[in-house]
Order: C-alpha cells, then structure tokens, then sequence
C-alpha cells in the first residue's frame, strides 16, 4: 500500500508533464477537430459551429489530401529504405578494421544530422540549380541534359528525398555502428573458418544479430519521414505544382495559412492513425518473422 | 501630449520615473527642461513592413523622425511568404504592432476578425490624405461594409509588357487594343519549334488570370459575396480565351520556377509580351543591356472589346484597434502618403503611387514607359471583398492549370470553380444568415 503510493509519487513530475503538455494538447486538437474553427470564430467564439465527422468527411474527398498523402506515402517508401541502407552502409565501412581515422569520418558523416536545416537547403538549393548548380555541372560532363531539380514536378520530390537521406543518415548510422560494435568477433571467425563468403556472413551473422536495432530504426524512420515538412517547406514551398506537398504541409497551410484549424487537426488526426496503423503493423510482422525463426 | 504617450518596456519606463521623481525633487527649471526630453525614447511606434517595403522605409523614415522628434519608429520586416501567418498569429496571440503594411486583398480578413481600426474621421480631419486624389477602384479596396480601414500606400496592378521592335517587324505599328488584335498579334509572333512564344503567363501565379477575369462585366462572386459566380457568361469567355492562349502554344504552360530567368528570355525574344507587375519596371531596366533599352515597352491590359480594366492590388497602410498611440501611428500614415515620400518610394523601390498628385513628380510624369501604369490606374477593378478570396483565387488558378493541361473543359472547369468557391463561402454564407452573430463580435 504504501509502496505503491512512493510509486506513484515517482511517477508524478512524469505523468503530470505529459498529461499537461502531451495529454491535453491531444484531446483539445482532437475536439477542435470536430468544429469549423477559423478566422471568424477566431473573431468571436460565438461563431465556432460543432460539425461532427465532416471535416475529416470533405477532407477525404478532397484531391488534394489525396495527392498530399501519395507524395508522402512515395517519399516514405523510397526514402526510408535509401536512408537505412545507406545508414547501415556507412557503419559498415567504419566498423571495418581497414578503416581509418575513424573518428574523423564518425564526425564528418555525422555533421548533416546537426546543422540546421534552413542553411543546408539554401546549399542545396544552389547545388541543384538548374543553370548554375554543380550537380547539373558534373553530370554535363557525361553528356546529361541539365535537369530542373527542383523547378520540375517529377524530379523535385527525388530531390527532397535526396536530401533527406543526406541529411538525417548520419543519426541511424551511430545507432547501426553501436549495434555492429556489440557483435562479438568470435562469430565471424566460426564463419570465415567454415568459408563462409563477406555476403553469407552479413547475410547470416550481421543481419540477425541487428534484428532488434533494425526494427527500432525503421520504426523510428518511418514515423520521422512520414512527417516530411522542413524540406519541402524551405526548398520548394511544396510546388512545383503540388509535387512536393506532404501531409503535414498540407496540414500547415490548412492551419496556419487559411487559418482553418479545425480541418487543420482533422489532418493531423488522419496522419496520426495511419502512423499508428503502419507501425503497429511492422512491430506485427516483425513479431511473426521472430516466431518463424524460432 | 499624454494622449499618445507610448508604452516602452518595463525597464526604460522606471527609468522614466526614477528620473521624473528626481526631476520633481530637485525643483530646478535647468533638470526639469532636459527631462522634458527623456519621454522621446519612449515613444516608440511599431511598424510591420511585408517584404521589399522594409528596406525602403528604413530611407525615409529619418526625415520622419527629425519633423516629429517625440516619435521614434521601429520598422520589423516580414518576408512575403511568413507574413500571412504572422499576422494571424500575432492577431491570436495579441502581439499585433501599432500598424503594418497591409496588401488589400488581405484587409478583409484583418476586418473579419475585427483588428483594424476605422480611419474615416482622421482623413476627414487630413489636410495630407485626400480621397478624391486617389485612384477611385484602389481607394474602394479599403472600405469593406461602408467602412474605411486603411489608406492606400502603393499600386500593384499588372500590365503588359512588349518587345516594340519584334511587333514592328511583325507588321504591327500599334500595340493591341482589344483581345481579336492581341490573338492576331500572338499568333503572328509565336513559332514553338523554335521555341518563341506570343507571351509568357506562368501557370502557378493566379494573378494574370485574376486581372483578366476582372474584365468580365458579371462579378466574380454573387450575392454579395455568398456563391462562387464562375459559370458566367463573362468569365467563360476570360477562361477561353486565357487557355486558347496555351493550346494554341501561344504560351508555354510552365511555372515560374521553370521559366527561370524571364527577364533575358523577353531581351532574346523568347516572349514578346510579358504580363506582370510594376516591380519589372526595374528589373527589366538593370537586367537588360543598354542596347536593348529601347526594344520594350509598356502598355495597359487590351479588353475583350477596347482597352480593358486590370486588378487594384496593392499594399495599404492600417492601423490596429489595439494600438495605444493610434495618433502617432496615423501622423506616420500621413508622411508615408505625401506626394514628395511617395514619390521617393517610387525612386527607391519602383513601387506605383495610388495618388494622381504624386504622378506629377518628374521621374513619373516624364517616363513613358510608367506611364501605361498611370493609365491602368485609371481602369482598375478591385478583388471580391471577402476573407477568403485569395483561397478561391488559388482554387481558380489549379482548375485553370488543369484545364491548360486538357484535363477539363471549359464547362467543366467553371461548373468545379463554383462548386470549390461555394464550399469555400459556406461559412460567410452561414455567417451572413445569423447577422447577430457576427454583430455581438
């Protein structure tokens, strides 16, 4: 009895933090989702009108929510194996022992993941200029017509994921590279005194012993990149024509361009639900795929 | 002189006091005169400019302070993309400055939400701010319900702009005047495979769209703003000949982004007309070599029928119920709206005064190349005066490009346009059917 009420007394400072400052945040978004708040009831509260489920109702059957959610959908699906490949790649090659000055490049390829985003983009922005941009440069010496980077609908959200991938591979790398450091050695000796090829060795030895950091990262990554705003927001502004406009950028102009809030949350309750439901069904699968190993 | 006493921060204010109450105990006619001063710092008025406007003003603002010495002048610069949001979030948040620089087809909004304050009895006091100096169409843009909230600051209409010498090899003396002879000439002047075109209307901005639209003699929106009115007869006819312009490859169907650099593309004579603002003024002018100055021109918008009506945009200058020095904010609004600062606005930005009096400066009266501006002045119509236009003008230009790109036709496109402006009107519609809602704000 009394243990349990010290228990719950540790537990306060924690749950009263998050009942505030998570909590409620949460149930008042969720219930502004059912009004039509806007600048007139921004005016006067008066003019607030409960309407139920039809938010969510016109916004699926609004083009554009439709349009926002395969651009997300295509930047989740390219981006979030590209970054963890490339991740995993990278602390690979400074887990090797042929490696060197380690810490030099730890630090180096780390470096995007904390600058600021806004200064990188005007750097990309110039890299990938469609005149002056050293990429089209580069790729003008092997005969490659220059590309509009970010000015044409189809190159610009491979662009962003680019970028993307760029800037947050660093973060998953140390993760990867703590994961690696944590296999004991011992293993790939076994495996090179049975022959085994590098290939069969990461297949069969660096795989599985990753697992659980593997699943970490990707849901990780998934719910991080399905919450694509800063890039398209400080490198294209969502164009050209809408190419690039995610999710959450839709959800930003809803709510703090028209200042339509109430539709605003209805978006970011959708996202909510798909990014729960993806989630739950990764930890799922994986859960099936450990069962079948076993 | 305690009617526009200004708040400052907590600090600077006992300060303030701590020399006032020195002042009082010493009693001497020396300290007290040289205290007489310590309020100035004090007096400090806050302005919002909303992007180029900003570094211009910081120009003439010296010469505002050394005339009225009490009032200092804090100018916070907005860039154009953040300032919508920003506004609205300082209006949620209570932070809104003492007056800002307001584009016209945002004032509406600002009204909606009960924000600005009713200039009319100061201008009726004005011997500076005359209505009937000022251009009618971009006066008007600032009186919503009867009521006056801001003062026009400059004009933002848009114009063509053509290559002189490649409509004369054309065959043409005379640029258009209505829009059979600007087909004509379109048409004459295009040949896409080798990629030159009549005009270049970049398909992701709504403002050409929107000044041609203007023409049409029904208004955009009906009863009173409540219904989209799109299916019209008059704006059928803009949306025809506006997409004829592309299918007939009159026109590129490209964005601004991939039209890139504009300006040397018109001195290549990639377009021989270019429909755009007063900013391209300058641009074409420090852009283009000095051989080329004398191959473009200017001139006002051709209608369907004659020389037609163009849009009133532009930036108006409004002062917030909740300012405490609503005296000192309009004395600023009264320099910034003389003929001789407007003038030096235009000198330094290239930004069209809306007054007739300040057209009479030389730089204005003597270039006739500004001139065609002064004439659409003349002929400008104002948006639709509700909040939520620019929200419908957007929706106006994405159906637009869908039907540029053959996704829809014309009917088609009218009949989505109407039906996305009704959904968008539902709650004005709503609003204006429970009038004592809205009166209880």
């Amino acid at each position: 009895m009394n243990r349990q009420r010290v228990a719950w007394l540790f537990l306060a400072p924690a749950l009263i933090v998050l009942g505030l400052f998570f909590l409620l945040p949460v149930i008042a978004a969720l219930a502004l989702s059912l009004t039509d708040y806007d600048i007139y009831a921004l005016a006067n509260i008066h003019n607030l009108r409960f309407v139920a489920l039809s938010n969510y109702w016109l916004l699926l059957q609004r083009p554009l929510f439709w349009s926002a959610l395969g651009h997300t959908v295509y930047f989740v699906a390219i981006g979030v194996p590209l970054s963890m490949g490339t991740s995993l790649g990278a602390a690979m090659l400074l887990n090797s022992p042929l490696a060197k000055m380690k810490p030099f490049f730890r630090t180096a390829l780390f470096a995007p993941v904390v600058t600021t985003v806004v200064a990188m983009a005007v750097i990309w922005r110039y890299l990938f200029n469609t005149k002056y941009g050293m990429a089209n440069y580069v790729l003008g010496h092997f005969g490659v017509h220059p590309v509009d980077w970010l000015g044409d609908p189809h190159w610009a959200m491979p662009t962003i994921i680019l970028f993307a991938v760029w800037k947050n591979f660093g973060y998953n790398m140390i993760i990867f590279l703590a994961g690696l450091q944590a296999i004991p050695i011992d293993l790939y000796e076994a495996a090179r005194i049975d022959g085994a090829s590098a290939w069969q060795q990461f297949r069969h030895i660096t795989l599985p012993m990753l697992g659980p950091t593997l699943l970490m990262v990707s849901i990780l990554t998934v719910s991080g990149y399905f919450q694509l705003f800063a890039e398209p927001y400080v490198m294209t502004e969502g164009g050209p024509l809408q190419s690039t406009t995610s999710v959450l950028y839709l959800m930003y102009e809803e709510g703090f361009k028209w200042w339509n809030l109430g539709s605003a949350s209805a978006v970011a309750f959708l996202l909510f639900v798909m990014m729960f439901a993806v989630t739950a069904l990764m930890l799922r699968l994986s859960k099936r795929g450990e069962g079948a190993d076993a | 002189m305690n009617r526009h006493r200004l708040s400052g921060t907590l600090p600077k204010r006992s300060v303030f006091r701590v020399l006032l109450a020195v002042c009082v105990l010493a009693g001497n006619s020396i300290v007290l005169g040289s205290c007489a001063k310590a309020p100035a710092d004090d007096h400090q008025l806050i302005l919002w400019t909303i992007g180029r406007e900003g570094e211009a003003i910081i120009k003439l603002l010296p010469d505002f302070e050394r005339l009225h010495p009490d009032i200092h002048v804090k100018v916070q610069q907005l860039p154009l993309t953040a300032a919508h949001q920003k506004l609205l979030t300082a209006f949620a948040g209570n932070s809104t400055p003492d007056l800002t620089q307001l584009g016209n087809t945002w004032l509406p909004e600002m009204v909606a939400l009960n924000a600005l304050e009713p200039l009319q009895s100061q201008v009726d006091h004005s011997g500076v701010v005359k209505r009937d100096d000022y251009f009618p169409s971009i006066w008007s843009t600032n009186i919503i319900d009867g009521t006056l909230y801001g003062v026009p600051w400059y004009v933002d209409t848009r114009i063509l702009f053509y290559r002189t010498d490649l409509l004369k090899q054309a065959g043409f003396d005379k640029p258009p005047q209505d829009w059979v002879q600007w087909r004509t000439m379109l048409g004459a002047l295009s040949n896409p495979t080798q990629h030159r075109y009549g005009i270049l209307l970049p398909t992701n901005e709504y403002e050409p769209l929107m000044a041609l639209a203007l023409q049409s003699p029904e208004p955009l929106l009906r009863d009173g703003g409540r219904y989209g009115n799109f299916e019209s007869a008059g704006f059928k006819r803009v949306l025809t000949f506006y997409v004829d312009t592309f299918k007939l490859h009159q026109a590129p169907a490209i964005t601004n982004v991939e039209a890139g650099n504009p300006w040397s593309e018109f001195g290549r004579g990639v377009y021989a007309f270019y429909l755009s603002g007063p900013w391209n003024m300058g641009e074409f002018r420090s852009r283009l070599p000095a051989a080329e100055q004398g191959d473009w021109s200017t001139m006002p918008l051709p209608g369907e029928n004659g020389p037609g009506a163009s849009v009133a945009g532009g930036s108006s200058l409004v002062i917030f119920r909740t300012s405490t020095h609503k005296q000192a904010a309009w004395t600023l609004i009264e320099y910034l709206s003389q003929p001789t600062v407007q003038q030096r606005l235009y000198d330094l930005l290239g930004d069209m005064p809306p007054r007739r009096s300040s057209w009479e400066g030389a730089s204005l009266r003597d270039d006739p190349k500004a001139q065609a501006f002064r004439e659409q002045m003349e002929r400008m119509k104002p948006t639709p005066p509700v909040p939520e236009w620019e929200r419908i003008a957007t929706e106006m230009q994405l159906v637009a490009a869908q039907a540029i790109a053959g996704e829809l036709t014309i009917d088609q496109a009218t009949a989505k346009l109407d039906q996305r402006a009704d959904t968008i009107l539902e709650k004005r519609r709503w609003m204006l059917d429970h009038p004592q809602r809205s009166d209880a704000r």
